[in-house]
C-alpha cells in the first residue's frame, strides 16, 4: 500500500524509532564488542584496535564536509561494499569511517579512498586537527550571522595537513556556530569560530502584532532590553515593542521569539574567535572557550582574516605547549597575559566579561606576569 | 531550475578540503534544485545575510518534533529552495550504517527531498535538507512502512539521545553506551516525538571520561562511564612503555620527535592528583586518591584498563551559552550501575524525578540547568532525594547566606517583640 492523501491515518505506524545498531555493526564489530583490550594509530587517520579474541578492527577515517549529497553516500556505500563488508559509520565530527578485519586489507583501502580525487582525506586522529563541528550558516538557517560551510572549508583547506599528520602537542579540536544560539556547542573548543551580530534588531511595527507574542518577545531579552511601545502603521497606533540599544547584547534571542524583529547585517555581522575550551576530564576538569577576538568580518568566499586567526593561534600553541597539553591547559600555564602576546593578538576590552558572574573572571592576586601590554 | 553563475562559491572547490560546492553542483545534475541551493547561497556571499525566512510550523501528522520549517525569503528568484525543510531522522546509536539502509535512504530522498544531507546533525541525527510540504507525509509513510526509519526530535522535547562508540570498538568504555542509547530512545518516543517540555532536553552517553559524545558539555543529563576501585595494570605493559617498545598515548604523537618516554614526566608528574610513582620498576597507583581523569590510560592504553567494578557518573544540566552563559553539567550521582539487566531502571527512575520537577517549575524556554541555577542546587538535591555530598561541589561556599529553614531552628521564626523590648529598652 503507498501513502493515501485522502487517508493520511490510516495504516499509520508511528514512533518506531531508530533502527537497532546491532542490525549494522560490521562482523568484526559484532563478535568483538566489549572484548577489545587496546587500540594504537598505526599512521595518520589508521588505527587498530585488538580484541581479547585476538581479532583486529582497522579503521581508516576519512574527513567529509557535514553537508553531504546522496551521491557522494552512495560513493562511500560502493566503498564500503568493496572493502568493508558493507558496513560504515560516521563520527560525532562528520568524519567518516571504514573498518575492516585485518591489516592486509587497509592498504588496498587507502588505495581506492586516494584514487577519488580530494573526496576522501585520510586523517583526524591522535595530535592533530580533526574535523571542524558545525552548524547550518547561510546555506539553511535563518538566524546566522556568518557562513558555517564556507568558513569551515576555508579553514580546513589550510590546516590540511595538521588533518593528515599528528604533530601538535594534543588534539585540537575546532568547532564553528554560525550564531550565539550555539547549535554547534562551540563553547568548549580548544578552538571556536563563532558568528556575532553587532547591531540591536530592527523592530518591524507592520508585521510585529501578526506573528509575535508581545510579551514573549520582551521576556525573551536577559537584559530587559525590549519594552512594550506602540508605533503608528498607515495612521494606526499598534501595540509593538521597542529595544533599548545600549542595553542590547546582540544575542538574538529576541529574534529567535519574534520573526519581526531581524538583526543580521552585512556590516554587522561578523566572527569571534573563542580559544582553550576543553570536553575531556584527562589531567584537568572540562573548560569553557574564552573570547580572545571579539570581531572579525565576515569576507566571503575564503575569510582570510579567520582563516589567518586561527592558523596563527593553532601554530603559536604548536610551538609553545608542553606534550599532552591542551590549547586552554597552555594559556593557563603560561598565563592569559602570555597568550595573547605569544598569539601576537592584540589585548581588547571585548575580552574582560562585564555579563554575569563577570566577577569570577577578574583577577584578584597580585600574581601576573610582565608582559608587552604593561608600558 | 536553471544553473546560476557562482564566481564566488566556485572559489570554495578549490584546496584539498572536500568541497561541498562540488557535491552540490554534482547532486544537481540529477536534482536540479541544488542549483538553487547554489544561487541563493551565492548571494548570501556576495550579500553577506542569509535569505532564508524565521521558521514555519510544518510536520507530519501525529508529531510535535522532527520537521523544521524552512523557506526562502526570494522563491522567485529560487523556486527550487521556495519549501526546504529540515527533516530530522533518528539515527542509530553509535552511527553504524549498512549500506543497504543508506542506499535506501538514499533513494528515497532522490524521490522525496532535494538530495543534500547533513550526516550528522550536532544533535546526532541524520538531517535530511530540503524537502517541499506537500512530500513531507508521504516520505514520512514510505520511510516508516519500508525502511522501518522514524524521525528524530527537535522543539520543546526529548532530542534524538546520542553516544560515543562505546564497547563496540573501545577499550574504555565503562557501560554499554549504544545499548543504554538505544533503550531510552526506545522508552522514550512519545517525549521525543510530542513536545511537551519546558524547552529542549538532551541526553548523552559517554562510556568514559574522555568524554567523546561531549556531553558534559551539551546535554541535560549527561552520562559519562566511570568505575570503583583499582584501575587494572599490567606491570609488562608498562616495562615495554618504559623501554619504548610500545608507542605512547596510542601513537598520536607519532608526528613528532617528542624523544624517549619518559614515565615520570608524561604520567605521573601529570597525574592530578600525584597518586602515581614508581618502585622496583613497577607502577604504583594509589587508587583510593584517583579521579579517574583517564590521562594515566590514555598515555599508556596497552598498560593500564580502568577498574573491573563499572558504571557511570551523572551529571545535570549543561547547555550553550543562550541566554544565561554556558554551563556545564553538575555532577550529581558519582557512581551509578547502568545495565540492561534491569532496562535501566535506575537511570529511567531518575531521569523522571528530574521531569516531574521541571515540568512543573521550568519557565517557558528554560532549560533544566537554568532552573536548576535559579532555584539552587540544594533545591535540586532535595527534589531529587538524594544526600547532600562533597563531590556536588568545587568548594564550600563562601558566603554565609544559608536559607535555614523554620523547623531547622529552635522555637521556629515566630516571636513577641513586646516581649522582647520587656527586656530590652529601645
Amino acid at each position: 500500500m503507498a501513502y493515501d492523501p485522502a487517508n493520511p491515518m490510516v495504516d499509520r505506524i508511528s514512533d518506531i524509532g531508530p533502527r537497532y545498531y546491532a542490525e549494522f555493526h560490521p562482523p568484526v564489530i559484532a563478535a568483538n564488542k566489549g572484548k577489545w583490550l587496546w587500540h594504537e594509530i598505526t599512521q595518520p587517520g589508521v588505527l587498530v584496535h585488538k580484541s581479547e579474541t585476538g581479532d583486529e578492527c582497522w579503521t581508516v577515517r576519512v574527513g567529509a564536509a557535514r553537508l553531504i549529497s546522496i551521491e557522494l553516500i552512495r560513493e562511500m556505500c560502493d566503498i564500503a561494499d568493496k572493502h568493508c563488508e558493507g558496513f560504515f559509520r560516521f563520527t560525532t565530527r562528520n568524519n567518516v569511517e571504514f573498518m575492516v578485519d585485518s591489516k592486509a586489507k587497509v592498504q588496498p583501502l587507502l588505495d581506492d579512498l586516494k584514487s577519488r580525487g580530494n573526496k576522501f582525506p585520510v586523517g583526524g586522529t591522535g595530535a592533530g586537527v580533526t574535523n571542524i563541528v558545525h552548524t547550518q550558516g547561510w546555506v539553511h538557517c535563518h538566524t546566522p550571522a556568518t557562513d558555517a560551510s564556507g568558513v569551515v572549508k576555508a579553514v580546513m583547506d589550510e590546516l590540511f595537513d595538521y588533518f593528515t599528520s599528528m604533530t601538535l602537542p594534543a588534539q585540537v579540536r575546532i568547532a564553528l556556530a554560525c550564531c550565539l544560539n550555539m547549535c554547534g556547542a562551540v563553547h568548549a573548543s580548544d578552538i571556536a569560530i563563532l558568528g556575532v551580530h553587532r547591531k540591536p534588531p530592527m523592530i518591524d511595527h507592520k508585521r510585529i502584532t501578526g506573528v509575535c507574542e508581545l510579551p514573549l518577545a520582551i521576556s525573551a531579552c536577559p537584559l530587559g532590553a525590549v519594552k512594550p511601545a506602540k508605533a503608528m502603521v498607515d495612521g494606526v497606533e499598534v501595540k509593538t515593542v521597542q529595544v533599548n540599544a545600549e542595553r542590547c547584547m546582540f544575542c538574538g534571542n529576541c529574534y529567535t521569539m519574534c520573526p519581526a524583529m531581524p538583526l543580521a547585517d552585512p556590516d554587522g555581522d561578523g566572527i569571534a574567535i573563542l580559544v582553550g575550551g576543553k570536553v575531556s576530564n584527562s589531567r584537568s576538569a572540562p573548560k569553557f572557550s574564552k573570547l580572545v577576538i571579539p570581531f572579525l568580518p565576515n569576507t566571503p568566499p575564503r575569510w582570510p582574516e579567520t582563516v589567518a586567526a586561527v592558523k596563527g593561534i593553532l601554530e603559536a600553541y604548536a610551538k609553545d605547549a608542553h606534550k599532552y597539553e591542551r590549547v586552554g591547559e597552555w594559556a593557563e600555564r603560561i598565563g592569559w597575559e602570555k597568550f595573547f602576546e605569544k598569539c601576537d593578538i592584540p589585548f581588547t576590552i571585548k575580552s574582560i566579561d562585564d555579563y554575569r558572574l563577570a566577577y569570577d573572571t577578574w583577577r584578584t592576586t597580585t600574581q601576573f606576569k610582565y608582559t608587552s601590554h604593561i608600558k | 531550475m536553471a544553473k546560476h553563475e557562482t564566481p564566488l562559491l566556485d572559489e570554495l572547490e578549490k584546496g584539498p578540503w572536500p568541497s561541498f560546492v562540488t557535491d552540490i553542483k554534482r547532486q544537481a545534475e540529477k536534482k536540479p534544485e541544488c542549483w538553487d541551493i547554489l544561487g541563493q547561497l551565492e548571494l548570501s556571499y556576495v550579500e553577506k545575510i542569509t535569505h532564508w525566512k524565521h521558521g514555519g510550523i510544518v510536520g507530519v501528522f501525529g508529531y510535535g518534533g522532527g520537521i523544521v520549517g524552512r523557506y526562502s525569503d526570494l522563491p522567485k528568484r529560487f523556486p527550487g529552495v521556495e519549501h526546504f525543510h529540515t527533516v530530522r531522522l533518528a539515527q542509530p546509536a553509535s552511527k553504524y550504517y549498512s549500506t543497504k539502509h543508506l542506499r535506501d535512504l538514499c533513494d528515497l530522498w532522490e524521490k522525496y527531498g532535494s538530495g543534500m544531507t547533513n550526516m550528522h546533525g550536532s544533535t546526532g541525527d541524520m538531517v535530511m535538507l530540503g524537502c517541499r510540504t506537500e512530500a513531507l507525509e508521504p516520505f514520512f509513510y514510505e520511510m516508516t512502512h519500508n525502511l522501518n526509519q522514524d524521525l528524530g526530535g527537535s522543539g520543546s522535547n526529548l532530542r534524538t539521545p546520542a553516544n560515543c562508540i562505546g564497547s563496540s570498538r573501545c577499550e574504555w568504555s565503562c557501560y554499554d553506551t549504544e545499548e543504554a542509547c538505544h533503550q531510552l530512545t526506545m522508552h522514550y518516543q512519545d517525549e521525543i516525538h510530542r513536545p511537551a517540555f519546558p524547552y529542549k532536553f538532551k541526553f548523552k552517553f559517554s562510556g568514559c571520561p574522555n568524554d567523546c559524545v561531549a556531553a558534559i558539555a551539551r546535554s541535560d543529563v549527561a552520562v559519562i562511564g566511570t568505575w570503583r576501585g583499582n584501575i587494572r595494570i599490567d606491570q609488562a605493559a608498562v616495562k615495554e612503555y618504559v623501554a619504548g617498545n610500545i608507542p605512547s598515548n596510542g601513537g598520536a604523537h607519532a608526528g613528532r620527535d617528542w624523544g624517549k618516554f619518559d614515565i615520570q614526566k608524561e604520567v605521573i608528574n601529570l597525574c592530578p592528583t600525584n597518586c602515581m610513582w614508581m618502585e622496583g620498576g613497577e607502577l604504583k597507583i594509589d587508587d583510593s586518591e584517583c579521579t579517574r581523569c583517564m590521562h594515566c590510560l590514555n598515555v599508556m592504553p596497552r598498560a593500564l584498563r580502568p577498574g573491573a567494578e563499572q558504571g557511570a557518573t551523572i551529571c545535570v544540566g549543561a547547555k550553550a551559552p543562550i541566554l544565561d552563559g554556558a554551563q556545564f553539567a553538575t555532577l550529581i550521582v558519582p557512581f551509578m550501575k547502568v545495565s540492561a539487566d534491569n532496562e535501566f531502571e535506575e537511570l529511567i527512575e531518575f531521569i523522571e524525578k528530574i521531569w516531574d520537577w521541571w515540568m512543573e517549575e521550568g519557565k517557558n524556554r528554560e532549560r533544566c540547568g537554568e532552573t536548576m541555577q535559579r532555584l539552587g542546587l540544594p533545591t535540586f538535591i532535595k527534589v531529587m532525594g538524594l544526600d547532600p555530598l562533597p563531590q556536588h561541589i568545587k568548594e564550600p561556599r563562601s558566603n554565609p547566606y544559608v536559607f535555614w529553614q523554620e523547623e531547622e531552628v529552635p522555637g521556629g521564626f515566630d516571636r513577641d517583640v513586646e516581649e522582647f523590648r520587656a527586656r530590652h529598652a529601645a
